[in-house]
């Protein structure tokens, strides 16, 4: 395959389509820049500041912005608060959207046929599949995300954590708690 | 169009298995896909509901069995020759044999540092929503040849309205001409597990998609 994508790299660098500089950029961007760490700052600041909190629930992408990130999935970012009654759970079953912009490139296991097929019909499966165990009264809302707009869930802040910092807290929040496949790290937990 | 792609509710794939510790890229040729993606899209080459239209007309033996990043290079190469960008004897040989056509415009590397950005697909409109949150509406049974955004797996059921996004880019025309945007209000609708899966689905659960105005009608 390194040698089929080489050529057409080439074919459309000849026809004057692409930069090879701006896909160098494009590449060391996506893995050295924008990460599920940039989610986890806003989670974080979430669990710190319940005004913070209060505008990112009314609307994701002006809460986003405020923050000085300056990209395009904000435009149309929704965030989904879990609480004890309530979990949050995004897929896409068409194809593999995701909010790249928040928390960098999906992981293999998102764009793949399990996760993709089950996650709409057997979403306690799935979190089964991740070790993960919720109550059997916990409703769970599974979103699929068929248009442009992205989802961000805001996972339940860990018990143990008053007065940690918003750095300390940022570690807890594990990427796919986030898409809602897994739950916020407990302190001291690996 | 029902593809393979279209994979909700479907049986059979086994179990999610998540990679520890899984890197960005699993080789660098897939960062170059990634990125050559990027870049056509923002030269105005195709836009992004052309990339899936081309991904979900391949075989489906090949749409389930090839790497994820493979399929957008082959769904790549198709679009190139279908929009005369690209020939497949120069696609084969590795290097152009004719000139390229023009496009809007080229991704600097000073933009590309920037994530390459998407455009907004959210338009202005004068055209009121035929729907507000709380309204109850089926899901059509539609069935078109060409690219939709509605799954088969909600389509003639029944869900209510719990947002509404705006107007926005509709991808049914989209997929079918770079300016054919053909603006739509767009609802999420929130289904009942059991109105989806039957008496024995889980009764916890409720599965919403982001949905099109011409894809409901009022229930």
């Amino acid at each position: 395959m390194q040698l089929r994508v080489r050529a057409l790299e080439t074919v459309l660098a000849e026809k004057g389509y692409i930069d090879p500089a701006a896909l160098d950029a494009v590449v060391e961007t996506y893995e050295t820049r924008i990460g599920p760490h940039d989610g986890a700052r806003v989670v974080a600041k979430a669990w710190s500041d319940p005004e913070f909190k209060r505008r990112l629930l009314a609307d994701g992408t002006a809460a986003v912005r405020a923050l000085g990130r300056d990209n395009r999935v904000g435009d149309h970012l929704t965030v989904l608060e879990n609480t004890p009654a309530r979990h949050n759970m995004v897929v896409c079953t068409l194809c593999s959207c995701y909010p790249w912009e928040i928390l960098g490139l999906p992981p293999v296991w998102y764009k793949s046929a399990p996760y993709r097929s089950r996650a709409v019909k057997d979403p306690r499966g799935v979190l089964a599949d991740f070790g993960v165990k919720l109550p059997a009264d916990t409703e769970i809302l599974v979103w699929d995300s068929t248009a442009e707009s992205r989802y961000l869930v805001l996972p339940m802040r860990p018990p143990g954590t008053d007065g940690m910092s918003q750095d300390q807290l940022a570690e807890l929040v594990s990427r796919d708690s986030m898409i809602g496949t897994g739950l916020a790290k407990a302190p001291g937990a690996q | 169009m029902d593809g393979i792609h279209d994979m909700g509710g479907m049986d059979g794939f086994g179990k999610v298995e998540p990679e520890p510790n899984e890197p960005v890229f699993h080789a660098p040729w897939e960062g170059r896909v990634l990125a050559m993606q990027r870049a056509m899209g923002f030269a105005g080459a195709w836009n992004t509901d052309m990339s899936r239209f081309a991904q979900e007309r391949l075989p489906p033996s090949v749409y389930v069995t090839v790497s994820y990043y493979k399929r957008w290079a082959l769904a790549m190469e198709a679009n190139l020759i279908e929009r005369g960008l690209a020939d497949a004897d120069e696609i084969a040989a590795g290097h152009a044999l004719r000139a390229g056509k023009a496009l809007k415009r080229k991704l600097s590397p000073d933009t590309a540092a920037k994530g390459a950005p998407r455009g907004s697909f959210a338009r202005e409109t004068n055209r009121p929503a035929r729907f507000k949150i709380g309204d109850r509406v089926r899901a059509k049974n539609i069935h078109p040849k060409t690219h939709t955004r509605l799954p088969r797996y909600v389509r003639d059921h029944v869900g209510a309205v719990v947002l509404v996004h705006g107007c926005h880019v509709f991808p049914d025309a989209a997929a079918l001409a770079v300016e054919n945007e053909d603006p739509q209000w767009l609802y999420t609708v929130r289904f009942d597990g059991r109105e989806l899966w039957g008496p024995d689905g889980d009764p916890t659960v409720k599965v919403s998609v982001d949905a099109f105005e011409p894809y409901l009608e009022p229930a």
